[in-house]
């Protein structure tokens, strides 16, 4: 099956996000219709996520690294180089340091449960400990969990609408031990947490964005999920319903 | 980033574009940088290494796709981050990997040429089949990382760098169209065929278990 040839373009201005809100509404809504498109624009977001996954770009050589950043040192005062490179070069990585701990001491169980979640995305991308479990396959993230917490998240791969699976992880977010699955998007990461819902809580809004985050919450199967990313919130809504197709087919 | 999401209607008859034409990268990269030789002070190095210098592993992904040999990308980049560190005072903020990318590409072109390499010029590359990996054979490679890397390289050069741009620095269109001066209307159709020629050459069942 192939794009409409008028629509072949505006895919993939879609895709890149460059199309105004008129234009990507309208060609959204075409996709609906349209399975042709519907089907060439699975497959770019699938190219996408594999074009942009870790490992396909190349990273500077040590060796180039030391060159280039001695070279900025200044070759004019190689005796300041000592003194000046180290509070620089740790600096960024104890305020990485200091906001994680910040954000785990000063606000204990009182923060609102969005807070904790943007506050536990955020350090699962800081403090290297994204996941315990690391693959994209889901039969080994699913057993993982087995015997680690009480319930049973759905692990659902959704690498070819451009999703793929990065890993699992435990995670502790409102008085609970909770799953989160991890999932990429382009180089973005959207953690997804999982655990099961108590009776008697209200559904809480819709997608919303806290302090440059977004977060999507929906229900199912008696578990609450909260998608949490740096994505736009139109991404992020697309991979929830992506997830919650995937999860009743 | 400059505007993301761009009138799309006058963009689709873009060839030339004017408006593209026009766009002027905030430090030119032909220029020499013979304004000011005198050593950046403290503040001026710091800003450099806060601004410039993370974008290293950037830079070397772009030049290393560009160019296809380790050892040349190293030399790109390393004489990239020499001349933006003279000429740091000439850059008037912006995305500095545009600034970054777009003097490595110069570099590229330039030593393409002094190779005695055929023209650089993109609308002879365009046509000219690439010399690299057939795409089958980038499949023979082991592993979704290398064939994935192979199948890119085999793209021609104007198809390559518009699409490491895009997919893997997420650069705007005006972002790849200022890097590497052509109108936006070319980017897009070159993005599009690249992504169609990567769609054949990476059939989606190889990443099914």
């Amino acid at each position: 099956m192939s794009a409409c040839p008028d629509k072949e373009v505006l895919l993939h201005g879609l895709l890149d996000g460059e199309l105004d809100a008129a234009n990507a509404q309208a060609c959204e809504a075409h996709l609906k219709t349209c399975p042709g498109c519907a089907e060439v624009f699975g497959e770019l977001q699938a190219l996408s996520g594999r074009l942009s996954a870790p490992g396909v770009g190349y990273r500077a050589p040590a060796a180039l690294r030391q060159r280039v950043e001695a070279m900025a040192e200044g070759p004019a005062a190689p005796r300041r180089r000592l003194r000046a490179a180290a509070p620089w070069a740790l600096s960024g990585t104890f305020a990485a340091i200091a906001a994680s701990l910040a954000l785990v001491m000063l606000q204990p169980n009182t923060m609102a449960l969005e807070d904790q979640l943007v506050a536990s995305h955020v350090r699962s991308t800081l403090a290297a400990h994204l996941v315990d479990v690391e693959t994209s396959d889901r039969h080994v993230v699913k057993p993982w969990f087995n015997g680690r917490i009480d319930f049973a998240p759905p692990v659902i791969e959704l690498a070819d609408r451009g999703y793929p699976l990065a890993g699992g992880r435990l995670d502790y977010v409102g008085d609970r031990v909770v799953a989160a699955l991890v999932y990429r998007r382009n180089r973005h990461v959207i953690n997804l947490f999982v655990w099961p819902t108590k009776p008697g809580l209200s559904l809480a809004p819709g997608p919303a964005r806290r302090s440059g985050y977004s977060v999507a919450h929906w229900r199912s199967g008696g578990l609450e999920f909260w998608a949490v990313s740096d994505v736009d919130p139109r991404d992020l809504e697309a991979f929830h319903q992506a997830f919650a197709n995937r999860m009743q087919s | 980033m400059t505007g993301r999401i761009l009138p799309f209607g006058p963009l689709m008859a873009a060839r030339p574009d004017p408006a593209g034409a026009a766009f002027v990268l905030p430090f030119r990269a032909k220029r020499p940088a013979t304004t000011d030789e005198t050593p950046l002070d403290p503040g001026e190095a710091e800003r450099f290494r806060r601004l410039i210098l993370p974008h290293l592993d950037g830079t070397y992904s772009f030049a290393r796709f560009l160019c296809r040999d380790a050892s040349l990308a190293e030399d790109l980049v390393q004489d990239a981050f020499l001349k933006a560190y003279r000429g740091f005072r000439g850059f008037r903020g912006g995305e500095p990997r545009a600034w970054l990318f777009a003097i490595v590409r110069t570099s590229h072109l330039t030593s393409v040429r002094r190779r005695s390499e055929p023209s650089a010029d993109p609308e002879v590359l365009e046509t000219m089949a690439s010399d690299a990996d057939t795409p089958e054979a980038a499949l023979l490679r082991q592993g979704e990382v290398d064939a994935v890397r192979g199948a890119i390289e085999s793209l021609p050069e104007p198809f390559r760098e518009a699409l490491v741009l895009r997919e893997l620095e997420e650069l705007s269109y005006r972002e790849i169209a200022e890097i590497t001066s052509a109108p936006i209307g070319t980017v897009m159709s070159r993005l599009a065929r690249a992504r169609t020629m990567l769609l054949a050459a990476l059939p989606l069942e190889e990443t099914r278990p």
